[in-house]
């Protein structure tokens, strides 16, 4: 007990425990960078102009992959129609006019519910109710709205924060200079929360942007090597592409594969990145 | 003395059982500073929020009692709050500038009444930092964002932007809390200069400043009113033996 | 102007509301259609079907059973990956790292997290299967392994933040209290950061649990979608097919209102369910917990 041994046995104890955390850390992120500087080296040499604009032929095996990107980028501001007013004022119900009683708690499970129902789950409810029951078909419409609901809590929670982040103390000054409630929070609450609603918004529809299993039967097109007419026709998407030819179609060259793949994460960290940039220039401009 | 205010049997409890009112019957003159006092959670600024019903905003449990303003009791859940709003401007504590240019906070109380009209947003902000004391420092930057003012400056931006609006009743909840002693005394001489035109109720941030300013003094304690009087008298003869103590500085 | 006014903040203020309502109906219009859809397969399906072990729909065997035995296996798999290496990570990132790796690392972290599934399960066909199957000796690489081992890179960003986040709201004079009673920083994190945090963490690990037993893309590409029931430990080096898989598989192919497509809406409902108990629960801890903190910090 008197002598030095457990002090340093504690010592040694603490050194293998921090360099097994250490170790664990890197066994987390090594993986990441990994996949992305692989994907970017193996995919790299299949991007180029006619990849990107050209149409798919010979079974996908050749050409490009313009009507997938086309399609991500439909699928994704159709989202954003449904889900980002929705969500916006959901959030702004929450933080600003909810009171504390039994139907808002409801609210709140809803929100947390609808976080963690599984993808495909989402998919087959956009068949139920928007391909069969509306008699929207597979079209880019189903899946949009099919898309909005599944990113509606992502938009609502970051939303939430960043409403309630503003200073209480704007509102009260607000109203005391006879704003009404909505006044005040058009003039003040939501320009100051703005950035941070813009991240939560990019946040949710980069998740939306990446999903396969809720377009599936809702609208993804396996193959139409052509750009969709209307929002009532299919389309092809990104992340399905990347499971079709990687999955469907037989001796796939693999640079169509990584270069499919590529693009799509190029699409979606893109706009990751964008959406932490965002935020962390609004933190630094912050004066509260 | 006309009284512009007159407070009659104002109980107030909150939710979370904090500071309280408790059967306050007081009438506040025009044209002249009223000074409420006493030590922290004597229901001053309880009473302050009830004159212009920004404690609608705060979880209140019961509240009775008739706040007479100009003959209308605006207690009355009928009573049209944003005009009685533009009509009871308040300070508060710390200086909250709104995120945005000077001029903005300004004009920001008459846009949203609906004022379009340049002319009169530009005359506002010039009449109500004249009377504000602060026009001459911040003439020429009106459009750089309000948060770089100074503390005292910006205290007296928004007591320049309640102005703005021409209201007839000034709420002051401890103005200069937070200001040093040079910006404190030009607020309170801003206020000096205000008070012809206004009606001033002010919350001191000590006695001195109470002693300094009033017009009028009530000495609140514990949620009820202690004692109200001339200023002069209340801090050289107060009636009261608990407002003697405080006044003197036996406690609080 | 004033009446106006009232107006328009009356619409806007009924809009608003709405809107928050809204969520609920989403909630209760899913659970609906999966009702709808789902619950005819009890009648149509004898029970002892249903719950035997064979699932085969072309010839109307439509036992679920070994569904949900791989979906258990390939999500205790990934748990078993993703639990102690997220909670390593997350206490690395809180407790130990200087506050540069800490920059560096929690943006990586949200970067996996915005993969999409298909590019993992793409990047598992191409590159984890094969090298499994030579390093284990395996017949195919698709297996429950590969599976459990991307599904953990799945839900570990969700452990990860999570876990973080718990860790973090621990009040720093927690662990100077400890520190000035002469731990280390090592039995620091153990005997009191940790056990603070433990409801939070708790969460973490529910959330992480629930986002792998939902994942679909990722397993119906590399988990070789045989519907064998998982009997053994030995299952996971052969391959299995989820619930979520046989939904994504085979409702492309089926005829709307047929036995099969009752049954998917089935599973369906079940996959709900899970979901819904795994997340009310989970926010129930941290309600808990924010109320007996509220309670000490008050």
């Amino acid at each position: 007990m008197m002598t030095k041994k457990p002090l340093f046995n504690r010592n040694l104890t603490q050194k293998l425990g921090f360099s097994l955390l250490t170790l664990m850390a890197a066994m987390t992120v090594i993986p990441i960078i990994v996949v992305v500087v692989y994907i970017i080296y193996a995919g790299g040499g299949a991007v180029n102009w006619e990849f990107l604009s050209g149409l798919p032929h010979d079974g996908m095996r050749q050409g490009g992959i313009m009507p997938a990107i086309v399609g991500t980028f439909y699928l994704t501001l159709g989202t954003a129609a449904f889900s980002v007013p929705i969500g916006i004022a959901a959030a702004v119900y929450l933080s600003e006019y909810a009171p504390d009683n039994w139907w808002t708690r409801l609210i709140r499970i809803a929100i947390i519910n609808l976080s963690g129902i599984p993808s495909v789950v989402y998919g087959l409810f956009g068949l139920g109710l928007f391909v069969l029951f509306l008699k929207f078909g597979t079209s880019i419409l189903s899946a949009s709205l099919t898309l909005s609901i599944m990113t509606l809590p992502v938009i609502i929670s970051t939303s939430e924060e960043a409403l309630r982040s503003v200073p209480q103390s704007f509102r009260t000054v607000s109203i005391s200079l006879g704003a009404t409630r909505w006044q005040t929070i058009r003039r003040i609450v939501l320009p100051e929360a703005l950035p941070g609603i813009i991240t939560g918004v990019i946040l949710g529809l980069e998740r939306a942007a990446g999903e396969t299993a809720p377009i599936l039967f809702t609208g993804a097109a396996f193959f139409l090597p052509r750009l969709p007419h209307s929002i009532f026709d299919a389309t092809m998407a990104l992340p399905y592409h990347l499971f079709v030819i990687s999955t469907q179609i037989p001796e796939m060259p693999f640079q169509i594969q990584y270069g499919t793949a590529l693009v799509l994460i190029i699409f979606v960290l893109g706009m990751n990145i964008f959406a932490t940039i965002i935020r962390s220039r609004a933190r630094a401009r912050r004066q509260w | 003395m006309n009284e512009k205010i007159v407070i009659e049997n104002l109980s107030l409890q909150y939710d979370d059982g904090t500071e309280s009112l408790r059967n306050i019957s007081l009438g506040i003159p025009e044209n002249a500073i009223t000074v409420l006092f006493g030590p922290a959670g004597g229901g001053k600024s309880s009473l302050l929020r009830c004159l212009n019903r920004l404690n609608d905003l705060s979880e209140v449990k019961t509240m009775s009692g008739r706040i007479w303003l100009d003959g209308e009791n605006i207690l009355d859940p009928k009573t049209d709050v944003i005009r009685l709003r533009r009509k009871v401007g308040m300070v508060f504590a710390r200086p909250v500038v709104l995120p945005m240019s000077i001029r903005s906070n300004i004009t920001y109380g008459l846009e949203v009444m609906g004022e379009k009209r340049r002319s009169r947003l530009e005359e506002a902000v010039e009449r109500s930092l004249i009377q504000a004391a602060l026009w001459e420092e911040v003439k020429d930057r009106l459009n750089d964002p309000a948060i770089a003012l100074s503390g005292g400056q910006q205290q007296r931006l928004c007591v320049a932007r309640s102005l703005a609006l021409e209201p007839e009743v000034i709420l002051l909840d401890e103005p200069t809390s937070g200001l040093d002693p040079i910006s404190t005394s030009k607020v309170e001489a801003s206020l000096q200069e205000i008070k012809k035109n206004y009606s001033i109720i002010l919350v001191p941030h000590s006695v001195q400043q109470a002693a300094r300013t009033a017009d009028f003094a009530a000495f609140f304690l514990q949620g009820e009113l202690v004692e109200y009087a001339q200023g002069k008298t209340i801090f050289t003869a107060p009636t009261d033996k608990r407002t003697e103590d405080y006044v003197t500085g036996r406690f609080g | 102007m004033e009446s106006n006014l009232n107006w328009k903040e009356y619409v806007i203020t009924r809009a608003i509301r709405a809107a928050g309502y809204s969520t609920i109906l989403f909630v209760v219009l899913i659970f609906y259609f999966l009702l709808v859809e789902g619950l005819p397969t009890l009648a149509e399906v004898p029970l002892s079907n249903l719950f035997s072990i064979r699932w085969y729909p072309i010839e109307q065997y439509f036992g679920i059973l070994p569904l949900i035995s791989g979906s258990i296996i390939v999500t205790l798999g990934s748990a078993i990956v993703a639990v102690p290496l997220g909670i390593g990570t997350a206490v690395f990132i809180s407790e130990i790292s200087p506050r540069w790796a800490r920059e560096i690392l929690k943006p990586l972290v949200e970067l996996l997290g915005g993969l999409p599934s298909v590019v993992l399960g793409f990047l598992g066909i191409l590159i984890l299967a094969p090298y499994l199957r030579v390093l284990l000796n395996l017949p195919t690489g698709l297996t429950a392994l590969t599976g459990s081992l991307l599904l953990g890179g799945i839900a570990l960003p969700t452990v990860v933040t999570i876990a973080e986040d718990a860790l973090d709201a621990v009040p720093r004079a927690y662990r100077e209290g400890a520190w000035a009673l002469g731990a280390t920083r090592w039995q620091t994190i153990w005997r009191v950061t940790l056990p603070a945090a433990r409801s939070g963490v708790l969460t973490a690990v529910m959330l992480g649990i629930g986002r792998a037993i939902g994942e679909t893309m990722t397993v119906m590409m590399v988990t070789g979608n045989a519907p064998v029931m998982a009997l053994s430990l030995s299952a996971i080096f052969s391959p299995v097919r989820t619930m979520t898989s046989t939904i994504a598989a085979e409702m492309g192919e089926v005829s709307n209102g047929s036995v099969h497509y009752h049954t998917l809406f089935f599973i369906g409902m079940v996959l709900f369910i899970i979901s819904l108990i795994v997340n009310v629960t989970a926010s129930a801890v941290v309600f808990r917990s924010q109320k007996r903190a509220e309670k000490v910090l008050s």
